[in-house]
């Protein structure tokens, strides 16, 4: 079993006006082989109207060992939310 | 895969008794887990192995199927059957992409079944003798699947679930149908009706038995429920799918082949008859009645289409060179 044929990931835009989102992956030899795969794997019952395939080897994921030190800071910083913000009620919405 | 540098990693974690603590509550607290994550290399296996033994049956359960598609009685009997089979095989390509996430290959996963150190479903050891089959198999195996399948839709590795979410919203469409070719059987000429009571009686201990042994008996279940890799126990789920089970075939009058089968109050639940784990365990070793075809054909699929893929790599390459001296 020589020459393992790449593998793709699958990102779908449900309908316009949506983003494109992750669904799954695929093996495909080539981008135009990969996209025609998606859509028969993954878009059987009308699950979209638009396919990116993306070489899983071009992704660049974030360790998760380090989602502390990412991610956990802005749960501190409350004051980029609105509420943080008294504003007397006369004042109506804002 | 959702993130690359997993395939062929060093996937090893020191179980310090600190780190199995504190991934259990991480379970525990129903968080899922990722493909990224640090996790115990049992948990790993155990979801290596599950998650392609579901991956092979289904690709393999496209056999069975697959043998009425051009005997199908009517065009709109021949589309959705179709239909139901490239769904099967779609099911297949989810799980593998799923469990490609844990760090084995697609190609180490189909040798490992072609050379029949994996394991599948032993229900598709059956034969499917007669057009009923394909109904009955739609109603019970289908039947039994979803009974399996929704509590791992909440499956704690993340990618697993998520494969069987979409699973789970194409099943239902497969045993309605499977229900209505009964139906229409059970409601036909004496001999429709016949044929439909015939394949009842040959798929029905099987389909209790893709529940797998009696909780007692099973060997892999306590950790499997502990990491909510597994939400109910193999009896639990069997009483269910019975449960739900039995009305149907009354709806239509047919009988199901259990004579100790009976109501019990107490339990709200219905008794059935013992199971044959002899045979159980016979076809789980290999020796149903399809197992050698079964395998043969995915060995011919694989070897036959070896070309193919040689071909497409080929081309792939020789477009890419192409474009690179264009550029
Ligand atoms: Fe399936
Ligand atoms: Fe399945
Ligand atoms: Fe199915």
């Amino acid at each position: 079993m020589s020459g393992e044929v790449p593998l793709w990931e699958v990102f779908i835009r449900p309908r316009n006006g949506l983003s494109h989102k992750h669904v799954g992956s695929i093996h495909a030899a080539d981008e135009v082989m990969a996209l025609q795969a998606a859509r028969d794997v993954y878009t059987r019952r009308g699950e979209g109207n638009s396919i990116w395939v993306v070489p899983s080897a071009a992704i660049t994921a974030s360790d998760p060992d380090q989602a502390g030190e990412n991610f956990e800071p802005t749960a501190e910083k409350i004051y980029r939310h609105p509420t943080f913000y008294d504003i007397p009620d006369e004042v109506g919405h804002m | 895969m959702y993130s690359q540098g997993l395939i062929g990693a060093d996937g090893r974690t020191t179980e310090s008794p600190e780190f199995l603590e504190a991934f259990q509550r991480r379970i525990d607290a129903e968080e899922k887990i990722e493909p990224n994550d640090a996790m115990p290399e049992g948990y790993r296996r155990t979801l290596v192995r599950q998650i392609g033994q579901h991956a092979h049956s289904e690709i393999v359960g496209m056999l069975p199927e697959g043998n009425w598609i051009t005997r199908a009685p009517s065009l709109r009997r021949k589309a959705a059957l179709l239909a139901k089979v490239q769904d099967e095989g779609g099911h297949g390509l989810y799980l593998y992409a799923a469990a490609e996430t844990l760090g084995v290959s697609r190609d180490q996963m189909t040798e490992e079944l072609l050379d029949g150190r994996a394991k599948y479903s032993s229900i598709f050891n059956y034969p499917t003798l007669t057009w009923a089959d394909i109904g009955v198999i739609g109603w019970l195996v289908d039947g039994a699947a979803i009974m399996n399948q929704i509590p791992l839709c909440r499956c704690s590795y993340g990618p697993y679930a998520r494969a069987m979410i979409r699973v789970c919203k194409e099943e239902s469409f497969h045993q309605r149908q499977g229900y209505e070719i009964v139906m229409t059987l059970a409601r036909g000429t004496p001999e429709q009706k016949a044929m439909a009571q015939d394949a009842l009686n040959r798929w029905w201990w099987p389909s209790i038995m893709m529940f797998g042994p009696h909780d007692a008996d099973s060997q892999h279940s306590d950790q499997s429920m502990a990491w909510k890799i597994k939400r109910f126990s193999n009896d639990e789920l069997r009483q269910k799918f019975i449960d739900a089970t039995v009305p149907q075939a009354e709806f239509i009058g047919l009988t199901i082949p259990d004579p100790d089968l009976t109501w019990n109050e107490a339990k709200g639940g219905y008794d059935h008859g013992p199971i044959d784990w002899d045979e159980f365990w016979r076809v789980v070793k290999g020796h149903g009645p399809m197992a050698k075809d079964r395998i043969k054909a995915r060995r011919k699929a694989w070897d036959d289409g070896a070309w193919v893929r040689e071909a497409a790599l080929a081309h792939a390459e020789k477009r890419r060179a192409r474009k690179m001296a264009a550029e």
